[in-house]
């Protein structure tokens, strides 16, 4: 295995340090290596990025605006600037990752979409640019968050998705993901597997991290044109598999002078047993096709999370992520359901946003933070909180 | 010799190798049922070690994992029902199962506790060509082990020929590019199944995946040496209490 050259890019195996690779069973092996040969070679087709760009523009609605808000900046402090990726089409940075495979699997000749989903939000993305594209598409979904995220199944339905439950262990995001490689395994000809999140055998992790990396080239810029500056001392982050994580993060990886804060689900804390923060809880082990970080018994059989938001409620974490945890480059905090809420709450209030929980968790990190009014804080809004409102609801009505 | 090459020696035609799940349908039940498989014909037996997210299992090879884990199966718990086993079971054994257990465990501590219990081989569906070349396969060979690589109809010829290479005791021949117990139609398996034939591969192969009845197993026999059936006898072993009997009347409808 070769060491990585920055913390940006795998080696050619799909590497980041230790973690990383494609451990998959041999019915998986033609697509996976279909898929590894040729996403660099697509994606940089002048015509692919064309027509990328333009959805970006003019489908998803990028640039997403980088936005001052300063009441939150006098409560902690700070400067802080929220990256709204809440503003996306669909509401979460999701569709940048779906709208790049979508174009992709169909140079590839793909007939057919398989997509996994924990909060809905990717789910709802790769149904959207599945009706865009006249693709048939098959979600699969914990039965767990189909009942804690019903608006967003509803939204899959509309566009023509047929969501199918996962009813196997915890019933969340790690068993829909399970589910979803099975029905690539049985479909290995005619159909792409859009995974939603930095996770799964390379080329994967590379491939949705390369997506998901406008985020912070668009915040470069911005953040130039409102400070004078491109560099943030801080970028702050949800983590669930890693997704807005790793776009925002991405192009102030090799700038050691931006702190990078990846915020994980503490869930009801994270020695209650009921929680989600694997850089604190996991070992090095092997799920979904890479080495990574991985909630486990001492058996080695992986554990079932908590989370209260769906998002973040999965065992694993990107091996990105795991690289970043262990060579120091990233520090990890986490928030628990409870801290999460509140900062929900308290950003509605003062900056009139409803973020989606998983954003909640890395307000909630702000806290945790020792910031000076001479730091620039981007913070990246993932989502908003319109299919968290029966669980907001609950909380107003305690 | 190995055992799998002394078996593949004596017998090369209509090999019936039967997977079950260790610690299933009860705890204690592993060795009953492997005793039972073999007094009723079965050649060869793959005894899965139950795993969280068996990625290459369908769904009853998965439940029956679960029930096994919850049943309290573990690593250490299967080595101490295999101390002896050798005693009265003499049909080669192999382990199959998936590499995140075996992590945890040591992987060459997995190596040497199963050697020393008298296991002839492993499969491990999710072990990359390239790690198993620089770090597993020294160990699998220090102590005796045979290692099992899948194939499937998607596989290229060129790495058809590879994985046989890295192969020993046989290889294992996925007949649909499908997990385990689908119930697909099984003449288009036909044709890769010969194409594999005129490869003239070094180790004998066996077909599995969707072999369930006297049929299938009887066109497996024609185009390999033979093949392994899985979800079928596991949802024998469902139906019926009686490990002894289920296993005998369901091994009487194959081989008989
Ligand atoms: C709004 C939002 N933020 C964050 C996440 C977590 O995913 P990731 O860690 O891949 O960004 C999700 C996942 O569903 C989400 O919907």
């Amino acid at each position: 295995m070769n060491e990585t050259q920055s913390y940006i890019s795998p080696s050619p195996q799909g590497y980041y340090g230790r973690f990383g690779g494609a451990y998959i069973p041999e019915m998986l092996h033609r697509n996976v290596e279909e898929l590894k040969t040729r996403y660099l070679e697509i994606m940089h087709e002048a015509e692919f990025q064309r027509e990328y760009q333009q959805l970006l523009q003019d489908y998803v609605g990028r640039p997403t605006p980088l936005y001052f808000a300063g009441l939150l900046s006098r409560k902690y402090n700070t400067n802080l600037f929220l990256k709204r990726e809440d503003l996306c089409h669909t509401g979460a940075h999701k569709i940048n990752n779906t709208v790049g495979q979508i174009l992709l699997a169909l140079r590839l000749g793909k007939k057919r979409i398989i997509a996994e989903t924990g909060a809905g939000q990717h789910g709802v993305a790769t149904a959207t640019v599945c009706a865009l594209k006249g693709v048939e598409c098959i979600v699969y979904m914990g039965e767990k968050d189909i009942e804690r995220q019903a608006p967003n199944v509803a939204r899959m339905k509309m566009l023509g998705a047929k969501v199918i439950p996962a009813v196997s262990g915890s019933k969340t995001l790690k068993d829909a993901t399970n589910e979803a490689i099975r029905d690539w395994i049985n479909n290995p000809s005619d159909t792409h597997y859009i995974i939603g999140s930095v996770v799964g055998p390379h080329p994967y992790p590379d491939m949705v991290a390369r997506f998901q990396s406008i985020i912070s080239k668009e915040t470069r810029w911005q953040l130039k044109e409102k400070t004078g500056t491109e560099l943030p001392t801080h970028v702050v982050a949800c983590v669930g598999g890693g997704s807005n994580a790793a776009g925002a993060f991405y192009h102030f990886l090799d700038e050691p002078s931006v702190k990078i804060i990846a915020v994980e689900a503490a869930g009801y804390g994270i020695d209650s047993g009921m929680s989600a923060a694997t850089t604190r809880l996991g070992k090095e082990g092997v799920l979904h096709g890479s080495r990574s970080l991985v909630m486990q018994t001492e058996d080695g059989q992986v554990t079932e999370p908590h989370s209260i938001s769906a998002g973040l409620d999965y065992p694993g974490i990107g091996p990105m992520h795991a690289h970043l945890f262990e060579s120091g480059r990233g520090q990890f905090l986490s928030a628990t359901d409870e801290e999460a809420l509140k900062a929900s709450f308290e950003v509605a209030k003062l900056e009139g946003i409803i973020p989606a929980l998983e954003t909640g968790h890395a307000f909630a990190a702000l806290d945790q933070l020792s910031l000076t009014m001479e730091d620039r804080v981007v913070l990246c809004l993932s989502g908003r909180g319109d299919k968290d409102l029966a669980t907001y609801m609950k909380v107003m009505d305690a | 010799m190995s055992r799998l090459n002394n078996l593949f020696q004596q017998k090369n035609k209509r090999i019936l190798n039967v997977y079950c799940t260790a610690g299933y349908p009860t705890l204690q039940s592993t060795i009953n049922v492997m005793r039972s498989l073999q007094e009723n014909g079965a050649d060869l037996i793959e005894l899965g070690m139950p795993y969280s997210d068996p990625l290459a299992d369908g769904p009853v090879i998965q439940a029956s994992s679960s029930k096994a884990l919850q049943n309290g199966m573990t690593i250490p718990t299967l080595f101490a029902q295999l101390k002896d086993f050798r005693k009265d079971i003499t049909v080669p054994v192999i382990l199959m199962g998936y590499l995140n257990p075996l992590l945890q465990y040591g992987f060459e501590k997995f190596c040497a506790k199963a050697a020393e219990v008298g296991i002839d081989g492993i499969i491990i569906p999710d072990i990359p060509m390239y790690e198993f070349e620089q770090e597993y396969r020294a160990i699998i060979e220090k102590y005796g082990l045979d290692f099992i690589f899948l194939v499937t109809p998607e596989t290229s010829e060129e790495r058809i020929i590879k994985l046989d290479q890295l192969s020993s005791g046989f290889l294992y021949a996925v007949s649909s590019s499908s997990i385990t117990g689908s119930d697909k139609d099984f003449s288009p398996v036909e044709t890769y199944l010969h194409k594999l034939q005129s490869l003239k591969l070094k180790n004998p192969v066996l077909v599995g995946f969707g072999i369930k009845d006297k049929a299938t197993f009887e066109t497996a026999c024609k185009y390999a040496n033979g093949a392994i059936i899985g979800s079928a006898y596991i949802k024998a072993l469902e139906s019926d209490d009686n490990v002894e009997m289920a296993t005998r009347e369901f091994l009487n409808g194959i081989l008989n």
